[in-house]
């Protein structure tokens, strides 16, 4: 049995879980193996019909007050009840912030394994092989388990398609589970979530994208950067270290951790194109990549590629830029 | 406080990669720095020692080279090292390697473990979480703060799309740092002299084999993205490819 275990805050599906689920559809299709879904959670009203919409054979509720707040030891001792009982051949799980904090302990008290980040999945005579970024996305590794399941994996975010989730001709039966947390079980106090500050920027509105990465080198670089960017009217951002750096603001970071964004055009100023970035852009319209590593990542995802020196190239495209739009 | 933090050794980020023969893993043959969450996370390690008292100890495993990493840390003011040395080491999967750590620290009374919240290499993100199962100590994973309290400590995670929450656990807990968290500094000539004079433990695979066991997951090819997007790569001089590059933006993305 192949289970997907979605991913709700607050009484809504994060919507990577349709994704989890349209890859959990079609590792079903392909190896005959019944597809079932749970959802987990402290109250889950109505999440789990909408869940059992879909084309899946069961959804189990695994419902308890401890799971709210979110911990780690609630996650993994519930769910290890569950999946100790229910013993699925392959679990699979969004690669979300909350997922990747408790799935490798998860795995662990069982035992068995978490192939990470997943991007896809093949199958090859009898065994299935999980594709996964590796070196910041150089390259990509085809993983297998080796061990005994339940079989854990995560897949990346975009790896597939939540909108190709396929409905199901029936409702699916809705199974209620209990399961026990001990008292004292859960060691972490989570306080509330907040965001640091009022976004000054909201990137996700932005027609037109210049984003910078470690290739600027200076931050006193970053002033070509914007000049770019104002050429062509579009917002300023980009990659994690240059605002680790302080070389920009938080509010500018594209990426994981940041915002994520899908303008009509993504132009990527010395930006190497490391996963954590790539998940943030990489539903961008047109993607331009000006990068003097001619093996940067960034490139398998760009559109229009320039290798060349950024500093070369950038002060020449802002004037062609000017007299484009001089010329109307 | 007596924090572990453990760190290691990736290809430079300019390095260019290339598949050894059998399409397994890299050539070997290049430069290597030290993951950097990892330098966050001793850096971090190194702040709280210098607020609150205590021993910063560090560890890695790798072969001889990975040695590197500790010297490196060593000389910004880490007190002790150790190194779990053995080619094979580079081939364990995350359960294994935490399995080794767990096993080679399993004397001391470490209050904190750090690690750097992913790996360049792999990018697993799991060698914490499951060393903090392991040792059966409570986690908190992509860390941007830590402030001592009675009783335990007050972390600040990173959550998606710009949020974050504060988190108070008891100690000794594992902790996988964000890199961000603070700013790095440099070893000091002072520093690099002092490093030669600290305790480096060796441990070899024979001293931990009985701790590990088969990977639970193998790497069966290596391989180079096959590309899904066709790219149109633009030639010339900096001033053609500029025009060039403006003729598309305004004919064909039509953003001009």
């Amino acid at each position: 049995m192949i289970l997907v275990i979605v991913e709700q805050r607050e009484g809504k599906l994060n919507r990577v879980s349709w994704e989890t689920l349209t890859a959990g559809q079609a590792i079903a299709a392909e190896t005959g193996w019944p597809l079932e879904a749970a959802v987990v959670g402290g109250s889950l009203g109505a999440l789990a019909a909408e869940v059992a919409g879909k084309k899946v054979a069961k959804v189990y509720a695994i419902e308890n007050p401890k799971f709210e707040p979110y911990t780690p030891d609630a996650f993994a001792a519930g769910l290890k009840q569950f999946l100790s009982a229910k013993q699925p051949k392959l679990v699979l799980m969004p690669h979300t912030y909350q997922v990747r904090d408790f799935v490798p302990k998860l795995a662990t008290a069982m035992g068995r394994t978490v192939i990470s980040d997943a991007i896809g999945y093949k199958k090859e005579g009898d065994k299935l092989v999980f594709t996964r970024q590796m070196f910041q996305g150089k390259f990509v590794a085809d993983v297998s388990f080796t061990g005994e399941p339940p079989w854990f994996v995560t897949f990346q975010n975009g790896a597939f398609r939540g909108d190709k989730v396929e409905a199901g001709a029936n409702p699916a039966p809705v199974e209620s589970v209990a399961v026990e947390i001990a008292d004292g079980g859960i060691r972490n106090k989570p306080q509330e979530v907040f965001k640091e500050a009022k976004q000054a920027v909201d990137l996700t509105q932005a027609e037109i994208i210049v984003a910078v990465g470690r290739g600027i080198k200076e931050q006193k670089n970053i002033e070509i950067a914007k000049q770019l960017a104002d050429a062509l009217g579009g917002e300023l951002a980009a990659s994690r270290p240059i605002c680790d750096s302080g070389w920009l603001p938080m509010d500018r970071q594209i990426g994981s951790s940041g915002q994520t964004v899908a303008p009509k055009l993504y132009l990527a100023l010395g930006i190497s194109g490391a996963i954590q970035h790539i998940v943030g852009m990489k539903g961008a319209r047109t993607i331009v990549a000006i990068n003097k590593d001619s093996e940067a990542p960034i490139f398998e995802i760009a559109d229009y590629a320039v290798v060349g020196n950024l500093f070369e190239v950038v002060p020449p495209l802002i004037e062609e830029v000017k007299k484009a739009k001089a010329a109307g | 406080m007596k924090i572990l933090v453990c760190m290691k050794q990736v290809p430079q980020k300019d390095a260019p990669l290339k598949l050894n023969e059998a399409g397994t893993w890299i050539r070997e043959d290049l430069s290597y720095e030290v993951n950097e969450p990892d330098a966050y996370a001793l850096e971090e390690a190194l702040r709280q020692k210098e607020k609150h008292g205590g021993e910063v100890v560090v560890i890695t495993s790798g072969p001889t080279r990975a040695g590197q990493v500790l010297r490196e840390a060593l000389a910004k003011g880490a007190d002790r090292a150790i190194h779990l040395e053995d080619n094979a080491f580079v081939g364990l999967d995350a359960f294994n390697t935490a399995r080794a750590f767990a096993a080679t620290i399993k004397d001391e009374k470490f209050d904190l473990i750090f690690t750097g919240l992913q790996s360049d290499d792999y990018g697993y993100a799991q060698t914490g979480v499951i060393l903090a199962e392991l040792l059966g100590w409570p986690h908190a994973t992509i860390i941007m703060q830590i402030e001592k309290q009675d009783g335990g400590i007050r972390v600040k995670r990173e959550l998606e799309a710009g949020y974050f929450q504060y988190v108070d656990m008891p100690l000794p807990a594992v902790l996988t740092i964000q890199s961000g968290i603070n700013k790095l500094r440099y070893a000091t000539l002072i520093g690099i002299k002092q490093a030669k004079n600290k305790p480096l433990r060796k441990v070899t695979l024979a001293e931990v084999q009985t701790a590990i066991g088969g990977n639970l997951q193998k790497i069966e090819k290596l391989y180079i993205p096959q590309k899904t997007k066709k790219t149109e790569t633009i030639t010339g001089t900096p001033v053609e490819m500029a025009k060039k590059l403006v003729e598309k933006l305004r004919n064909e993305v039509r953003v001009i």
